[in-house]
């Protein structure tokens, strides 16, 4: 298994004292990776560093062995790379229908738009029945769906997903975990996953990483984090 | 609305509109030519605003732009022996590249600067380009440039006055800007420019570039806003620094938020005004017994007034403008309609009468 997304050495700062002091992990091709921390640990960072919304101040990001350090935000998306950001991932005055086109625009063939969207609507079924709904006046839950679902329309190889459980009824977060774990069997989807839910988060992770002061503080398979009691409690608080 | 529905109605709308000047006196159809001129550049500028989300205040001096490439051109092609309708569209296509020139500039600085920045540096614009028209030579000043005598063509000449020819010609262009507008509304660009203008970073994680999107914007709007210089300038004959001011530009933008940001049909309506308000004022102030110093002196400050009056009663009462109140209307009828119409299960409609058609129907959107 080859790396999908590689990060070395990376630091990243908003003026002051760096918030990431050296972060490096790789997420394999096909697997979901979970990123756990408490609040404040630089997971929303990283994840927007990956996405080129911030400019790290040393270190690199590889998508399948490509240095992004040149591409842009939007040039990241079409190589393959979306993110789902913290609660903003819907354009609140588009109805669900438009953000879903938004989201394939780029792909200049509409047969293949339409059928992504028709599986979208297939994914999440509230979605479909919300069609001309606009952002705005949809609940939370359906929000986060048509954010996932946007960014998935795109078709992305690799997907970073800010707290898609943030403020869902446990239900809403187990379904979308399991579409999430679906696509990646299925498709060979990647996912790094950033989580305040750690038990919702490792369940369906293949992998974590504990994040801990802008460092890693630890990387093992997800099954073997959940159970390690001592490592909880001191940085999970659990 | 699909893009042969669009073209359909840019069609009818542009023959109904033609037929309309058949009814109205050669004023009247001047005033008509007046209103498409500044149709163009008030639906440019209304996409623009309300859905790229960019504030423009130089629009008046796209205008011109577009005037004076239109004046230029065509007294390059008369004295080149090119005549009639190769020179017309030669020349308004030429309005349209030297204006849509200048709006990739400004839509280039545009993309890095925000709100109130951007504004002023149209309103710089909109400054400098008359005052650089008065003092350039081959713009010949404050008189401007005069275009050569141009009557009704041949075969028409019998059947129809100057003004309504004149009317036709500004009409067919606003048809060709405002269908190109719907288009662009309606397809992938229309969907961009939104996305961008409610949130960038968000539009950006979707693979939308914000800056290019900001940019084309512009350059549309002031293509546009060009073809509206040219058209003036082809019913008034002339091109001139003093007729596109600082204030044309804020009545235009007044005029587009009147109607109703980000609606064509409120362009339309804004343009309708921005002709027939000054006029109206002036009528209403000849009725008056004053002194004609004093009338003079109202008539050039009163439509203004009224127009900013306007302004503030529909931001309170109305945030949509005159299309926004249009569309609330007809949707309240509908449903006061729905609501009256007895339901086809509980009182099945008799055989004589027939069955009402609203209730039948269901709601689509729009
Ligand atoms: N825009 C910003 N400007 C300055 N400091 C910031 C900014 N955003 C985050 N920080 C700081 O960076 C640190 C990491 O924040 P970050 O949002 O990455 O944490 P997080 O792990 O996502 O937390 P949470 O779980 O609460 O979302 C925090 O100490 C925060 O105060
Ligand atoms: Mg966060």
């Amino acid at each position: 298994m080859s790396a999908a997304l590689s990060v070395r050495e990376l630091v990243v700062g908003y003026g002051g004292a760096p918030v990431l002091r050296g972060v490096s992990f790789d997420v394999d091709e096909g697997t979901v990776v979970a990123l756990v921390g408490g609040n404040g640990a630089g997971k929303t960072t990283l994840l927007r560093t990956v996405s080129g919304l911030l400019t790290p101040s040393a270190g690199s990001v590889h998508l399948d062995g490509e240095d992004l350090a040149r591409v842009g935000v939007e040039d990241r998306v079409r190589r393959g790379l979306a993110q789902v950001p913290e609660g903003r991932g819907v354009i609140t005055e588009l109805t669900v229908e438009e953000n879903l086109r938004l989201g394939g625009l780029w792909r200049r063939d509409p047969a293949d738009l339409r059928a992504a969207l028709a599986e979208m609507y297939a994914l999440f079924e509230p979605l479909e029945r919300r069609r001309t709904t606009l952002g705005h006046q949809l609940s939370g839950g359906e929000r986060q769906m048509l954010a996932i679902a946007r960014a998935l329309v795109a078709r992305p190889r690799v997907l970073l997903l800010d707290e898609p459980s943030l403020g869902l009824a446990p239900l809403v977060v187990a379904q979308i975990m399991r579409v999430l774990r679906e696509l990646c069997d299925r498709t060979g989807l990647t996912v790094l996953l950033a989580e305040q839910n750690v038990a919702g988060a490792l369940s369906v992770a293949d992998h974590g990483l504990v994040l801990a002061l802008g460092e890693v503080v630890a990387s093992r398979p997800a099954a073997e984090l959940a159970g390690d009691e001592a490592l909880r409690h001191a940085y999970l608080g659990f | 609305m699909s893009a042969r529905r669009t073209l359909l109605l840019g069609l009818g709308g542009l023959i109904l509109a033609i037929g309309l000047t058949f009814l109205l006196d050669p004023y009247r159809n001047y005033q008509l030519a007046l209103v498409a001129a500044y149709l163009c550049a008030t639906a440019g500028l209304t996409v623009l605003v309300g859905l790229s989300g960019q504030l423009s205040l130089g629009h008046a001096a796209l205008m011109a732009a577009g005037g004076y490439g239109f004046a230029l051109t065509s007294q390059a092609l008369t004295s080149a022996g090119v005549g009639g309708l190769p020179r017309f569209l030669a020349a308004t296509v030429a309005a349209a590249v030297v204006a849509g020139v200048l709006g990739l500039l400004l839509g280039l600085a545009g993309a890095r600067l925000h709100g109130p920045y951007l504004a002023g540096l149209t309103l710089t614009l909109v400054v400098a380009v008359p005052a650089v028209a008065a003092s350039v030579g081959a713009l010949q000043g404050d008189r401007g440039v005069q275009m050569q005598f141009e009557g009704v063509p041949g075969p028409l000449r019998a059947l129809i006055a100057l003004e309504q020819w004149q009317a036709w010609v500004a009409l067919a262009v606003a048809a060709v800007a405002v269908t190109g507008l719907a288009l662009v509304r309606d397809g992938r660009t229309g969907l961009r420019m939104r996305a961008v203008r409610d949130d960038e970073v968000a539009a950006a994680l979707a693979g939308i570039a914000p800056a290019r999107v900001k940019v084309l914007a512009f350059v549309v709007s002031s293509v546009t806003a060009g073809l509206g210089g040219a058209v003036l300038t082809f019913v008034t004959q002339s091109v001139s620094p003093g007729a596109y001011t600082v204030s044309l530009s804020l009545l235009l933008l007044v005029a587009v938020v009147v109607g109703g940001l980000g609606s064509l049909l409120g362009a339309a309506l804004g343009a309708v005004l921005l002709v027939l308000l000054p006029w109206l004022v002036g009528t209403v102030t000849d009725m008056l017994p004053l002194p004609s110093q004093v009338t003079q002196r109202i008539d050039g400050t009163l439509p203004l007034l009224v127009f900013g009056l306007l302004l503030i009663v529909l931001v309170a009462c109305a945030p949509g403008g005159l299309a926004g109140a249009l569309t609330a209307a007809r949707a309240r009828r509908r449903a006061r309609r729905r609501l009256t119409a007895p339901a086809p299960t509980t009182a099945p409609p008799s055989p004589t009468a027939p069955a009402p058609r609203e209730s039948a129907r269901t709601p689509t959107e729009g």
